[in-house]
């Protein structure tokens, strides 16, 4: 039930989702599957993507999304995830007819390339235009209600959060006053609020963490809030203290009818030992994540890859308090 | 380089052999090139190294945005634009040299910027919000800049090969796009209808959109304040000065890139994100006439024990059931595990080995941890050329 202490969604208090990560960590499945998750029993959720890569499209082998929010999954006990690609000169129109009611005059402007232009040469406006939409469905209502509990954008990775983040300061530079800055304001008003929460998706390598510890003190200094640390593709934890000796794998062969030839007992060995040694690595890295301070969450690696139907297996992960 | 190799492929799959690229005194310019967290960045630094140490070339690594343990074990400790020799190689007999330099974007946009006009338009050029927001945010900025200090290394003549790592792009066919958008940009019609006024005569070819310019100029005003617009005109006609030699050098470095002294080398891991990637980049390369030299895909699991997934797994719990053998169990599913990973991997890569089966590939095993020292990146040469 919504709102009970049960809810698992409980976990996910925000409104607004802001899923980052480094490149390969997997943050459009994760994203997918919290869309997916928040939407079960009978909500309604819309998954948005801002860099038209398409990412949403190929993960539920759809068609590429156009920029129009579309019906994309049905979630367990009836709720519905919506999909958006937020494309950024069809947001400037869409705003400059909002506005200033343009029409023909807006297209015409969009065939001499000035939509092209503008977001080109201000580049930080193409980023108040993408966060922009993102912000107005998160608060827009019909008769009274909102139309969405919640929205999870799959965003930049890692490397860019901050700055696609902080609209306001690269506006600034650019627009003293207008519709402009009062947009980028009213933006960056949401991002900072408790309304939004920013999370970070690693896997337990290096590099992922390296750049999930950057971006948590880069975003902490913005002030913009940070939700979760999910750590994707986590293995379970096998051989955690056992020394393994080639003897006693020999045995364990024996007894379960497999072959004990040499190359069997010396090549699973060698397959232990460095699945040990990735582990250690591991451990530490989850020791320096902990150190963040952060809510974890971890979520299985799924050797089959990830399709639609293993989606759930994430979205199950998501919603489990740990 | 005929030879084929092993591994679950569909058909036999022509294996990369990066050593003949590396010695070769003909190749001076490799691109790697693919999507983020492949491992472009070390496969760069590791083949420079390894054309320095074994092929005696003197070479340079134009890295872009390198993790931090990794730039400082080639002694690039700041960003400053110009190529470190990085003294810890062991060039021996061979008499290579490896030097390796990280990208300043801004930095570059300013020496071209300084190449391409005065010095008194340049200081108002720097000074314009526009050009300091454009130099260091444009989304193509960055790898066009990695093509301007490619022509630049190239141009100076003074190595015998330049590796280039390639910007951790939205996706991997910005580096090659983001030149021509930035040309087209610089050289495109909106700019030319913001300074028509301002040309001799005042009447122009432009009468047609006129209309529509109008209203540009109005809602840009509304929008963004006559300031914005003034700073705006400012810029675009500081900048006219240098179209010309900004579309000439991007086509100039494009040619580079299509001549038979460059090689680009795909980088991909065994994930569909980066495979799909690749691909793209690959049915690019061939429509740009670029040269592409093979693929390497990184982060590969094996396994020498050849037993299933599903046996494998049916010993273990078999085992769980005698009780007694808790070690060689986990040992089997740790072994399950991978072999299923292994499958997976097969599986995935055959994307594009099916849709490119003539591309020469060289897998490289999956290491148990990162790469941050030069004694790594040799290893990783060793393993690129499956010595």
């Amino acid at each position: 039930m919504p709102g009970s202490e049960q809810d698992p969604r409980a976990a996910w208090p925000a409104r607004l989702h802001v899923v980052t990560g480094k490149g390969g960590t997997g943050k459009t499945s994760v994203a997918a599957a919290l869309a997916l998750g928040l939407a079960a029993g009978g909500r309604r959720t819309l998954l948005v993507e801002v860099e038209g890569r398409q990412g949403i499209a190929e993960l539920f082998e759809t068609e590429p999304l156009p920029y129009e929010e579309r019906r994309i999954a049905t979630a367990a006990g009836g709720g519905e995830v919506r999909a958006l690609a937020v494309d950024a000169e069809l947001a400037l129109l869409e705003y400059l007819d909002l506005f200033y009611k343009l029409g023909a005059a807006g297209r015409a402007l969009r065939k001499v390339g000035a939509i092209d232009f503008a977001t080109t040469i201000a580049p930080g406006m193409r980023d108040v235009l993408l966060t922009g939409k993102v912000k107005e469905a998160t608060t827009r209502t019909a008769e009274g209600r909102r139309v969405y509990h919640a929205v999870v954008l799959d965003a930049p990775p890692t490397g860019r959060i901050g700055r696609f983040l902080n609209v306001t300061a690269e506006t600034a530079r650019l627009a003293k006053m207008g519709p402009i800055k009062t947009q980028s304001e009213g933006v960056a008003a949401l991002l900072r609020s408790p309304m939004t929460s920013v999370h970070v998706v690693t896997l337990l390598e290096e590099m992922p963490v390296q750049e999930t510890v950057d971006a948590i003190n880069e975003l902490t200094a913005l002030g913009i809030p940070i939700g979760k640390l999910i750590v994707n593709a986590t293995r379970p934890p096998l051989l955690a203290d056992a020394r393994v000796t080639q003897a006693e794998l020999r045995r364990g062969l024996a007894a379960a009818g497999l072959p004990t030839e040499r190359g069997v007992v010396a090549g699973l060995h060698a397959e232990a030992k460095a699945h040990q040694t990735r582990r250690a690595l591991e451990e530490s890295l989850r020791l320096d994540l902990a150190e963040l301070g952060r809510p974890m969450v971890e979520l299985p690696l799924l050797p089959e890859g990830v399709d639609r139907a293993s989606l759930d297996k994430l979205t199950a992960a998501l919603l489990t308090p740990q | 380089m005929t030879e084929p190799v092993r591994s679950g492929y569909a058909r036999p799959v022509p294996s990369l052999d990066v050593d003949r690229i590396l010695a070769d005194p003909n190749v001076r310019i490799v691109v790697c090139c693919g999507s983020g967290g492949v491992g472009k960045t070390t496969t760069a630094a590791a083949l420079a190294l390894r054309a320095a140490e074994r092929h005696g070339r003197r070479t340079v690594v134009l890295t872009i945005d390198p993790a931090r343990r990794l730039a400082q074990s080639l002694g690039l400790t700041e960003l400053d634009n110009t190529p470190r020799q990085v003294k810890e190689i062991d060039a021996g007999e061979a008499g290579g040299e490896l030097h390796a330099m990280m990208l300043d974007m801004k930095r570059t946009f300013d020496e071209v910027v300084l190449t391409h006009t005065d010095p008194v338009r340049a200081a108002e050029i720097f000074a314009n919000p526009f050009y300091q927001a454009m130099s260091s945010t444009f989304s193509g900025t960055q790898e066009y800049m990695a093509m301007e200090k490619l022509g630049q290394l190239h141009a100076r003549g003074e190595w015998d090969l330049i590796v280039v790592d390639t910007p951790p792009s939205r996706s991997a066919l910005d580096f090659l796009d983001a030149p021509a958008r930035l040309a087209r940009f610089l050289d495109g019609r909106m700019l030319r209808l913001l300074l028509a006024p301002a040309r001799a005569g005042g009447r122009s070819m432009f009468t047609l959109v006129t209309a529509s310019f109008n209203v540009f100029t109005k809602v840009v005003q509304k929008i963004i304040g006559a300031q914005l617009l003034t700073d705006l005109s400012g810029f675009v006609a500081a900048l006219d000065s240098m179209f010309g030699g900004f579309r000439q050098r991007a086509e100039q470095t494009y040619r580079i890139l299509q001549a038979r002294e460059t090689a680009f080398l795909l980088v991909a891991a065994p994930e569909p994100d980066a495979v799909r990637e690749a691909a793209f980049f690959a049915r690019r390369l061939s429509e740009e006439r670029m040269p592409l030299a093979g693929l390497v895909l990184n982060r590969v699991h094996h396994t020498a024990v050849d037993l299933s997934a599903e046996r494998t797994l049916a010993a273990a719990a078999e085992l769980d059931e005698l009780g007694g053998h808790e070690a060689t169990a986990e040992a089997l599913r740790v072994h399950a595990a991978l072999a299923q990973q292994t499958a997976r991997e097969q599986s995935v890569a055959a994307v594009f080995t099916d849709a490119f089966p003539g591309v020469p590939t060289v897998e490289v095993t999956a290491q148990p941890a990162d790469i941050h020292d030069v004694d790594g990146l040799r290893t990783v040469g060793d393993a690129l050329s499956r010595r």
